[in-house]
């Protein structure tokens, strides 16, 4: 999420001071990024200093310090918002890192180390389906979020499912172990967690 | 107590070389009100645990209680009569009759059950008001869209207080936001009191249960936990 552009945007509409844009940019983004007001403002200097934003001389330092939008700063907005991120190498995924980690070592059966992120994966989605749930107080920006949020999740579990399969077609005429019941973990990791 | 139990249930295809174990040793509990969903490959045995929880197939071994009865002491009859009554079911492609209006598809099964007419209707119409359809109503199947025939399909299968809902894939052949809106008609009759099952290998459609039971050849391998309130996602998601 790029806080600086975010800014921009909000100032495309008009003038406006660091408190609200702090306030506007939570709402828009459907309160899931919160932000502090220190790095509001930071932000706003370092927009003033290249030139993208101008601050209302009159006011003094502080929450009803107005800002408003420069022609540069609307050419780098128009420029930003047209210029796809940077998806042409795949991440260091660390799902994956685990899987064919997992493949080669002795006494790992892969398919229930898929399992153990394929089910945390489904928690966190149902987690997230709930947050939409209601769907006359679902608020069209948060909708947005959580539907990315729900996507990319999927786009992991089918990858867990598609590896699973290939896995076990690769194990082709092998005899496999009758399928056990994986083992629950103890207690259910936080959200967010550190692994 | 559990509306839906199934105990110990296993199903054996074939013979010899070419048996199949298509569930083994299987235990599953849905309790009134709530939604579960099934996940597992294709071949995981889904579709076999559907048809043995409505009665369309016996298990080879194993019991199911269906509202603290047991299938194996009713009569094929009684299981007649406990799937018009009681069970409900969703399948992927719809099935409704091309013939028939969307009202007559959801009174048929009330007819069919010896509701007189004008009643089913009434009760028909009723359903498909609650689904946000009543203005459907008089039309056919070829001149809704898919997500309307599928929720004219929920609306067959639940309609006249039914109390099971067994669906295998209902969204599958809907857009995301089509297949979104069938997952809230579906959750909403469970709030109702509804037992639900939703057999999917689809995680978005799974999302929406309150626990997703994972099945691998045929057997239960996990399940998830309960929840924890959404609210901590949104305190949790980092910083930027």
């Amino acid at each position: 999420m790029s806080i600086r552009h975010a800014l921009l945007a909000l100032l495309s509409e008009g003038p406006k001071y660091g408190l609200q844009l702090r306030q506007e940019f939570e709402s828009r983004t459907g309160e899931v990024w919160p932000l502090n007001v220190g790095q509001v403002y930071t932000t706003l200097q370092r927009l003033e200093r290249d030139g993208l934003v101008e601050s209302d001389d009159t006011a003094e330092e502080g929450p009803q310090k107005g800002f408003h939008l420069t022609q540069e700063g609307a050419d780098e907005l128009a420029q930003w918002l047209r210029t796809p991120p940077d998806f042409s190498s795949p991440p260091r995924d660390e799902l994956v890192i685990k899987v064919l980690v997992a493949l080669g070592l002795p006494g790992v059966d892969v398919h229930e180390v898929i399992q153990v992120h394929r089910r945390y994966l489904v928690e966190l989605m149902q987690q997230w389906t709930r947050l939409k749930e209601d769907e006359s107080r679902l608020d069209i920006n948060f909708a947005l979020v959580v539907d990315a949020e729900l996507f990319r999740l999927d786009s992991l579990i089918r990858w867990l499912d598609t590896a699973d399969g290939r896995l076990k077609r690769a194990a082709g005429g092998a005899a496999a172990p009758a399928p056990q019941p994986f083992p629950l973990p103890k207690a259910r990791r936080k959200v967010g967690g550190p692994e | 107590m559990s509306y839906l139990e199934l105990r110990d249930i296993s199903k054996l295809y074939g013979e010899g070389a070419a048996e199949v174990h298509a569930l083994q040793r299987v235990d599953l509990s849905v309790e009134a009100g709530s939604l579960v969903a099934i996940m597992g490959a294709s071949g995981s045995g889904k579709s076999t645990l559907l048809t043995i929880a409505g009665s369309l197939e016996d298990p080879s071994s194993g019991e199911v209680y269906i509202d603290g009865r047991p299938l194996a002491s009713l009569s094929r009859n009684g299981k007649a009569q406990l799937r018009r009554q009681s069970i409900g079911y969703v399948f992927q492609d719809y099935n409704l009759l091309a013939g028939l209006s969307a009202l007559e598809n959801v009174s048929l099964p009330l007819e069919l059950d010896g509701v007189a007419a004008r009643k089913a209707q009434a009760s028909a119409l009723q359903t498909l008001e609650d689904f946000g359809l009543a203005d459907r109503a008089a039309h056919y199947p070829d001149q809704l869209s898919g997500g309307e025939r599928q929720r004219v399909a929920i609306a067959r299968a639940v309609v006249g207080g039914r109390r099971l809902l067994l669906a295998d894939e209902p969204s599958g052949a809907l857009d995301s936001t089509n297949a979104e809106s069938v997952m809230r008609l579906i959750l909403a009759a469970c709030h109702r009191g509804l037992a639900a099952i939703v057999v999917t290998h689809d995680a978005q459609l799974a999302s929406w249960a309150d626990r997703v039971v994972f099945l691998r050849d045929g057997r239960v391998v996990d399940q998830t936990m309960p929840l924890e309130g959404p609210e901590a996602l949104i305190t949790h998601v980092p910083n930027q």
